[in-house]
């Protein structure tokens, strides 16, 4: 069970970082997972005072408040178009609407679960998280980092001209996932690159560094960017599926990426 | 800590525990049909609106409804029953304990979407669980409902 002695809404950031510094705290997202967990939280801090609960869309990018609910993501038309419809493929199958209605941003990408569909997404995309010390920091970079006491204030999501497919597999309906894809294609520039989670460790991304896809696709191309993905990919075994299953998976689900890539009209 | 909450458009002010969850607050009030299913955020059983969205209120402290307005099946008795019984009359459900939490969503789909696809309503009701049916009279009385409402408006 998780106990906690003390509640504060921050009133600035500052205060929530200051308060974030002292052993015992911790910032609450939409607590979710860390209601799971147990454990004695000292002080809570709740962001949800500090306005940063909106998606401001500007012509270059997107502004993703840290208390941003998962919901609020998937039914963002802007987002949905960028994406073209990758984000709300990537959350619907997210436990219910009404856990996406509680659960955050800053949340699922703060504590890079091994099972984030959300991280998936996120990799996938020209992405940043905005700390409120350490300032900028690219979503992979943050992806590898630890658990640091800083504060995370926003994502910043650039729209880069490229082209998303989402794919996951679960056991059941609204499960954790079992394996995640995010293929993303930069068509100007005819690059590939994969988000693949749930392996279940944390969402790693792999180019096509070996130009296995380089100049249109064929279904043989494909399967054979598939086995180079798997054997990039580190998998493991747990409860939802076996290592080997999952480096199948990412086999299947990377090539299956790719070829709705290739077909440029998601 | 000292909260106002607006329980069914009634103010309380109550001071509560840090870590009081909002589920047990609820049912502190009396709001008994509001129930804890699987403590894992999963069943949906535990569903109220807050400020009018659908939301696990076992997963949601007290205190950060301070100052919102929370509404539970209590609160949407008329609706409820209206609805209830396009639910009952297909003897869709057995032991009837997801209930409350399954009419609240489904009354949730209905104001954001009046008119849901099939998929849509799956989609939507996903995140409520129950261990009877295979959702398929549940579904069925949904779509009788749609279906009422939708003669009842022209």
């Amino acid at each position: 069970m998780l106990t906690i002695k003390n509640y504060k809404k921050a009133e600035s950031l500052e205060e929530a970082w200051q308060l974030n510094q002292q052993r015992g705290s911790r910032i609450l997202g939409g607590m979710l997972w860390m209601k799971m967990g147990k454990g004695n939280v000292q002080t809570a801090i709740d962001l949800s005072g500090l306005g940063l609960a909106d998606i401001e869309e500007t012509e270059e990018e997107f502004r993703i408040g840290a208390m941003v609910t998962l919901r609020q993501l998937e039914i963002h038309p802007g987002l949905s178009a960028y994406t073209k419809g990758a984000m709300k493929e990537a959350l619907r199958h997210i436990v219910g609407v009404q856990f996406r209605n509680l659960a955050t941003a800053g949340g699922s990408i703060f504590g890079r679960f091994g099972f984030s569909d959300v991280l998936t997404m996120f990799l996938a995309m020209d992405s940043y998280v905005e700390l409120y010390q350490g300032g900028l920091v690219s979503m992979a970079q943050f992806a590898r980092g630890g658990y640091e006491r800083d504060v995370l204030v926003q994502i910043l999501v650039k729209k880069r001209p490229m082209l998303f497919h989402y794919e996951s597999v679960r056991n059941s309906q609204t499960d954790f996932p079992v394996l995640t894809c995010c293929g993303a294609l930069d068509p100007d520039e005819g690059q590939y690159r994969f988000a693949i989670g749930a392996r279940p460790g944390r969402a790693i991304i792999i180019e096509d560094k070996e130009h296995i896809l380089a100049g249109g696709i064929t279904e043989k191309q494909a399967e054979d960017f598939g086995v180079y993905a798997a054997g990039q990919t580190p998998t493991g075994s747990n409860m939802r599926g076996s290592a080997q299953y999952r480096s199948h998976l990412v086999k299947v689900l990377t090539a299956r990426a790719a070829l709705e890539l290739n077909k440029g009209d998601l | 800590m000292l909260v106002n909450i607006i329980l069914n458009e009634k103010k309380i002010s109550a001071d509560v525990e840090p870590d009081l969850l909002l589920i047990d607050f609820v049912r502190e009030q009396g709001c008994l049909s509001v129930k804890r299913g699987c403590e894992t955020s999963n069943c949906g059983l535990c569903t109220v609106f807050l400020e009018d969205r659908p939301v696990l209120s076992c997963s949601v402290l007290a205190v950060r409804a301070d100052g919102k307005r929370v509404t539970t099946l209590e609160g949407l008795k008329e609706e409820a029953e209206e609805f209830g019984a396009f639910i009952a009359d297909q003897g869709a459900e057995q032991c009837g304990f997801c209930n409350p939490g399954f009419v609240m969503n489904a009354l949730a789909l209905f104001r954001e979407n009046p008119d849901p696809s099939e998929e849509e309503i799956r989609e939507y009701l996903a995140g409520n669980l129950c261990r009877c049916s295979g959702y398929e009279g549940q579904l069925r009385g949904i779509q009788a409902y749609l279906e009422w409402k939708k003669s009842n408006r022209v």
